[in-house]
Formats: structure tokens, C-alpha cells, sequence
């Protein structure tokens, strides 16, 4: 092992930028053994180990490091599957630096250990190595309902095929993953090379997966609990509908949400010219809004041939997006106008967008969410030339399964009202999860939800 | 895979397809629609339902070749497959929920403009079935392009007027001088009208009865990429407020459709289908960069 400096951390491999913002190959290309035996003899194995505090699904960080250091990597492949299953997904997309690495020791005084490029590292020789973890439960011969197969659903739907039921995971797509597979670009999260083999995982665990079903239309969850048999339901449906700034000209045609723009371009591969669904991008693209999904639309636009300008009403410090997001999206060559808000999209008499009129923006006081409150510079409107609108600005709930069950509570933002802990909802037997309940927030905080309920559901069907 | 258990061809671009989908037969109902895609590659298209059958599991679907995706849909033929099938999708037409008591004493006037005669079928079968009146127009080109008219004569009887543009087959001239006819002429009266068809029938549909104080419910049939409340590909302004079509609709308040904005929208695509459909009709022989 060479001579590493304890308090930086390893380097990892990335595509170079220039070439990156032309291909849709994946940009991290992760560590390779050295690199990890590396990076992990700087894990300290802290006896109280913060950082699994940080992880909503809590996975025992430090024995699975532990292993690695051994060179047993199958042997911390073991280790994370007992508590995740996607973790090759997981070490991708998890927002590490406010979860787990955010609570490493090793942050106190220099960088905090890579725990999501180990784990990726781990997950990825898994793979290729065809190490799968093996479970042998004790058939409960209880049927499970999942609607969604996202990470909510894909993590209880594993949770309870591990503990011995017979799960049914029912999904309104053609194809498994929901937003690991609609919403997430290749680039970041590989479809065929990581999503895929995560979710065959979850069906060798004895998960049957059915796609085209659209739960709450073909069959109503009544239906589900009533005719066919099913015991409990676990409701991890997702986010739904895109929202919209309410300015004039948003029916503009070349204005797109971010998930019809990035369904598109993911889901239905509009970027390959083998697949038939059209999609239109401009030469110059604007995104309206600061968080992931607005990273993901941006650097898709980029690689499609189009000069990319984010709008975020507020500055830097405030964007919502992984740090690393950010930092790669600047690299890439996208433009940040922050601190400026659109007010108007402006078409030619075609109905083409032309423009957007923006205005520059000042942080006040604090609002409600802790974060300085933007307002308005008077005077200030500018605007800006381009062809392609795009608006990541979140979603509200999809109403489908909410309006077709009975007796099933929803807030006053029309989310699934679901117990914190259990994912209990008001009906008996329904359990809910993830995006559906909580409204548009990340992969892992979805997992960790799927798996509270696969636990809650495991002890509701064994109290019955 | 969704089996073709039926197909036939209509016109010389329109085909009528049953087809094996047991889930979408099981609960669709009048005034739904379906996603079809064709294979692996191919784009997800909304279709709307033209008949079912709950006891075979099957669903008729007629479509028109527009872009390559229909076109592809339009050479499969009985035996064949779709790779998907998914649906019911959108609510059902009003009338189904409505007290069938207070249903009865209204009179339905239908309008269906060429292959909006489809959607139109289940909504006057079903509304046949339940004892409610109605009139039905079928509007088209001219004789050829009419479709339907078997199916449509055995509900309507009586109350089905069919006219052609160009005066080739039954009355002449647009649905709209049907209208007038049936209601200034004969003083017909009519509780709600039901308008499916092109755009920009529906639009002057809209504009007639408008006048005549009938109100009107139009079915909109705009881009849409999953079908199912994700993409908001499919929005249109209903009364000044961002709609769904997907989720909200695909039924609207006709008076409160801002029909000219959602007119520019389908167009969106157009180039870029038309590409698309040459490549697919006669190879990569076009090279050049001007479209």
C-alpha cells in the first residue's frame, strides 16, 4: 500500500469533462482495488460509528469497511446487503455529504472518508464478480402487494421477500426502476450496466415484478386486498405531476417540466436514434430551478447539443443539488445565473419560445425553511435568448391511487398521509412510502421508507 | 405482450385492432384511453378505447397512421403482438357516475368528426344500453373515409346522421350546419353535446353551441409521453388554469378550452415525426441537413 495522506481522501477517476458533455457513457468511473484498499485504511472503525446514524437505511458502514480492508470483498458485499438493496445505485446517487460522510470523524479534521465511493466500489465487483447475496427464509405463504417499483418499493418488496413472503410488485411503466429508471440520466446511473442487475437482485429474492399495471385504474387497491388475495399493501407510487411557475407563456411550445424532458430522454432513450420517441432540444436551453432534477435536465440538454443556462432565484449556497452535481455541471461548461427569477417566456407567432425575461433577485431575511427569502432588484429585468425552456421546479402528488381508494387520508398537498416510523396509513393493511407521502426527495430517503414499512408490515401480518 | 386477436383495415389509413388486454378490459370504461407501444423502441401513444369486451378480455382500438408510431401499429396484423398495453387511463365520462333517474330525463346530442367516430361508439352504446336519448352526427372527408357505420347504425338507429365534406355520401357539409340544422330546423332540444373529433371541429363546434346555450364536453387527445400523471406533456389551459389531460381530462368543459393554444402544441413534433415517418417509409435516403 502506498503512502496516502490521512486526511485527504483518494481521488476518484472521472471522464474528462470536454469529452464528457458529448456522451451519455457515465461520468465517475469509481475506484479500482488499489484505490479502495486505500481509501479504506482511512476509515478509523470508530466504536460509536456516526456516520450509520446518518444513513437512512442503516447500513453497518464500518464492518463493511472493515472488510474491505481485509480484501474480503465479497464478504462486504454481505455486509450492505443485509440492510440495502441497491446499493450500486445507492453509492451513485445518495446524497453522502449531508448523510453518512457528513457524520464521519475523519470530516473534523480534513476530508470525510468516501463511504459512497466504497460502497459503489463494493456493490460493482459484486456484479462483476457474480457474487449475489443468498437468503433462505422460511415461506410465510402471506402475499404482499407493492405498487411502484422504486427504490421504495424495490427495497420493501426485497425486505419482505427476505422475510419469507410472497411479494407482487405492481408498476404503471412498461419497465421496472420508476425514477432509477425515468427520472435519473444514464450518465449518472447506467440503466442496463446498474439498474438492471440491481433489479434482477431483487427478483432472484423471489419478487415478482408486473409491469403495465396501473394500480388505482386496472385494479383499486380494494380490489387487490379483496379478490385477489393480497394480505397488506405497500403504497411507494412515487411523485407525480410537474409544477409550473404560473408566468405568462409556459404553453410555449419548446417549454418542457423536467420530467417530460428527462422521461424522454431516459425512460424512452429519445437520444438514441434506434428508439422513436422524438425530442426536441434547442441550441440554447435555459432550466429553471436549482436542485437535482434541475442538474440532471441541464447537463441532458448539454449533451444534446445545446448551450445550457440555469436560472436559481437564489445564490449558490442555497442550491438544493449535490455539491458534486453542481461541481460536475460547472465542469461540464453549464452557466449559472443566479440569483435571478423568470417572469415572462416570450414566443415568436408561431407559438416557438424566443426568450424568457428574468429579473435579478437579492436575499433577504429568512423564511420558513431557515434559507435567506429572494427578492425582486426593481428595475432589474433582463432577458435572456433561447429556444428551449425547461422547468424542474418539483411535483405534486399523483392523484391516481388517492382518489380511487376509499378511506385513505391525504394532507392538505394531497400526499398520502403515512406514520413517520411505520408507514401505517389511515386504512388497515395500507402501508405507504417514499416520494407518495413525502413529496419529490431523494432515492435513499425512499429506501429507507420502503424498509421501515416492510418491518412494519412484517409485524402487523405476523400479529394478525 | 398484448396479442392481436382482429384486424381490419377501415380506410386506407385508419385500422380498427382487437386486442388481448385483460387488465385494461376488466375496468375500462366510456370516455378512457390506453398507451400502446409497439416494440421495444417504440414511442408510448395514447389510443382511445373504441369497444370492450370483459368477457374475452379485449379491447378494440382504431387508430390512424399520423407518424411512424401509428404507422408501425397500422402493418400489424392479427397474430401479431404489442409489447404494451396499459390502461384504463383518464376519468370516465361524466354520465357514468350521473343518477341514472336524473340521466334519463336528458337528451344527449353527440357530434364525432373522422376517427373521433371511435371514442364516440362506447359513450352512445352505453348510454343505448341504459335508456338515455340522444342524437348522433358523423361527420368525415367524404364516403370513403367514413368508419364505423355498421357499428354506430346498430345503437343509433334513427338518430345517427351522417355528412361528408364534399356531399359524396349522405347530408353535405360540416357538422356544424348538421347542428343547426337539427336544432334551429327541426327545434330539437338537447341537454349536453358531446363533441370528439379533430381539433379544429371541436373548436367550431364549441363556437356554434356556444350560441345556442348547449353546453359541451369536448375529449382532448395532446402529446403525451407516459399517460399516466408523470410527464405533463399533455397539459392544455382549461378556464385560464393549467389541466392534464392525462389525469384531469381526457374530457373537458368545451367552453373553457383554450382550443388555439392546444391547436399549436400538437405541432410540436411535427418535423420531426415527418423525418422520421420518410425514414421509415422508404429507408435513410434522404442526407441532407434542412430539416
Amino acid at each position: 500500500m502506498s503512502d496516502i495522506d490521512v486526511k485527504v481522501r483518494i481521488p476518484v477517476r472521472e471522464q474528462d469533462p470536454k469529452k464528457r458533455a458529448e456522451n451519455f457513457d457515465e461520468v465517475c468511473l469509481g475506484y479500482n482495488e488499489e484505490e479502495a484498499l486505500n481509501e479504506a485504511s482511512r476509515c478509523l472503525n470508530c466504536k460509536k460509528p456516526f456516520c450509520v446514524e446518518g444513513c437512512p437505511v442503516g447500513i453497518n458502514i464500518p464492518g463493511f469497511i472493515e472488510k474491505i480492508k481485509e480484501h474480503d470483498f465479497a464478504g462486504a458485499s454481505e455486509v450492505i446487503a443485509s440492510d440495502s438493496a441497491l446499493p450500486a445505485v445507492c453509492g451513485r446517487v445518495c446524497p453522502q455529504e449531508s448523510q453518512c460522510e457528513g457524520k464521519c470523524v475523519r470530516g473534523k479534521m480534513g476530508d470525510p472518508v468516501s463511504i459512497g465511493k466504497l460502497e459503489r466500489f463494493v456493490a460493482d465487483w459484486a456484479r462483476e464478480n457474480n457474487v449475489k447475496p443468498s437468503f433462505t427464509p422460511e415461506k410465510k405463504n402471506k402475499k404482499v402487494a407493492v405498487i411502484g417499483s422504486g427504490p421504495a418499493g424495490l427495497t420493501c418488496a426485497g425486505d419482505l421477500a427476505k422475510k419469507g413472503y410472497d411479494v407482487t410488485v405492481f408498476e404503471a411503466l412498461h419497465k421496472a426502476g420508476g425514477v432509477l429508471v425515468y427520472g435519473i440520466p444514464e450518465f449518472r446511473l447506467p440503466k442496463d450496466a446498474v439498474v438492471q442487475p440491481e433489479i434482477d437482485n431483487v427478483k432472484e429474492l423471489g419478487v415478482e415484478i408486473r409491469t403495465d399495471y396501473i394500480i388505482g385504474k386496472s385494479f383499486t387497491i380494494d380490489e387487490l386486498l379483496d379478490d385477489q388475495g393480497f394480505d397488506a399493501v405497500f403504497i411507494g407510487s412515487g411523485a407525480g405531476l410537474p409544477m409550473f411557475m404560473g408566468i405568462p407563456g409556459e404553453q410555449a411550445l419548446g417549454v418542457y417540466s423536467a420530467n417530460e424532458f428527462l422521461t424522454r430522454n431516459n425512460l424512452m432513450k429519445a437520444y438514441r436514434s434506434d428508439y422513436d420517441t422524438p425530442i426536441n432540444c434547442g441550441k440554447k436551453t435555459v432550466v429553471v430551478g436549482g436542485g437535482n432534477v434541475a442538474m440532471d435536465a441541464a447537463r441532458t440538454a448539454l449533451r444534446l447539443g445545446s448551450e445550457v443556462h440555469v436560472v436559481y432565484r437564489r445564490s449558490e449556497k442555497e442550491l438544493p443539488a449535490r455539491a458534486e452535481e453542481v461541481h460536475h455541471a460547472k465542469e461540464e461548461g453549464i452557466i449559472f445565473d443566479l440569483l435571478t427569477n423568470p417572469k415572462e417566456i416570450l414566443s415568436d407567432d408561431e407559438g416557438n419560445v424566443t426568450g424568457i425575461r428574468v429579473i435579478r433577485m437579492e436575499l433577504g431575511e429568512p423564511d420558513e425553511s431557515g434559507r435567506r427569502r429572494p427578492v425582486e432588484v426593481q428595475g432589474s429585468e433582463f432577458e435572456i435568448e433561447c429556444d428551449t425552456v425547461i422547468m424542474a421546479l418539483g411535483t405534486s402528488p399523483n392523484p391516481l391511487i388517492s382518489s380511487t381508494t376509499k378511506g385513505l387520508e391525504v394532507n392538505r398537498k394531497k400526499c398520502i398521509v403515512a406514520d413517520d416510523e411505520t408507514g401505517a396509513t389511515s386504512r388497515e393493511g395500507v402501508f405507504a412510502g417514499g416520494d407518495a407521502v413525502t413529496g419529490a426527495a431523494t432515492v435513499i430517503l425512499a429506501m429507507g421508507a420502503g424498509k421501515n414499512a416492510a418491518k412494519s408490515i412484517d409485524e402487523y401480518l405476523m400479529s394478525k | 405482450m398484448f396479442e392481436i386477436v382482429e384486424a381490419q383495415m377501415l380506410t386506407d389509413n385508419i385500422k380498427r385492432l382487437v386486442v388481448k388486454a385483460e387488465n385494461v378490459a376488466h375496468a375500462c370504461k366510456p370516455g378512457q384511453f390506453l398507451m400502446v407501444r409497439t416494440d421495444e423502441n417504440g414511442e408510448r401513444i395514447a389510443l382511445t378505447i373504441c369497444d370492450y369486451d370483459r368477457k374475452q378480455g379485449t379491447v378494440t382500438l382504431v387508430l390512424q397512421a399520423i407518424g411512424v408510431s401509428t404507422k408501425k401499429m397500422l402493418d400489424l396484423g392479427k397474430g401479431d403482438c404489442f409489447a404494451d398495453v396499459v390502461g384504463p387511463l383518464g376519468r370516465e365520462s361524466e354520465f357514468v357516475n350521473e343518477d341514472i333517474n336524473e340521466l334519463k330525463k336528458k337528451r344527449y346530442l353527440f357530434v364525432a368528426g373522422g376517427v373521433g367516430t371511435a371514442p364516440v361508439y362506447p359513450q352512445v352504446k352505453w348510454l343505448k344500453e341504459h335508456g338515455v336519448d340522444f342524437d348522433v352526427i358523423v361527420g368525415t372527408k367524404s364516403h370513403d373515409t367514413l368508419i364505423l357505420e355498421k357499428e354506430m347504425e346498430e345503437v343509433a338507429g334513427e338518430h345517427l346522421f351522417i355528412t361528408t365534406d364534399d356531399g359524396s355520401y349522405k347530408r353535405h357539409g360540416m357538422v356544424t350546419t348538421v347542428i343547426e340544422d337539427l336544432v334551429k330546423n327541426e327545434g330539437r332540444k338537447y341537454d349536453v353535446c358531446v363533441a370528439i373529433g379533430p381539433m379544429i371541429m371541436m373548436k367550431f363546434v364549441v363556437k356554434l353551441t356556444k350560441e345556442l346555450g348547449l353546453p359541451t364536453i369536448v375529449s382532448m387527445n395532446p402529446i403525451m409521453v407516459d399517460g399516466t400523471g408523470m410527464c405533463g406533456a399533455c397539459r392544455i389551459m382549461v378556464g385560464g388554469e393549467v389541466k392534464f389531460a392525462c389525469v384531469d381530462g381526457p374530457e373537458f368543459d368545451g367552453f373553457l378550452v383554450d382550443f388555439d393554444q392546444a391547436m399549436k402544441r400538437m405541432a410540436l413534433y411535427k418535423t420531426e415525426e415527418g423525418r422520421k415517418l420518410l425514414e421509415y417509409t422508404e429507408g435513410k435516403t434522404h442526407k441532407g441537413n434542412c430539416c
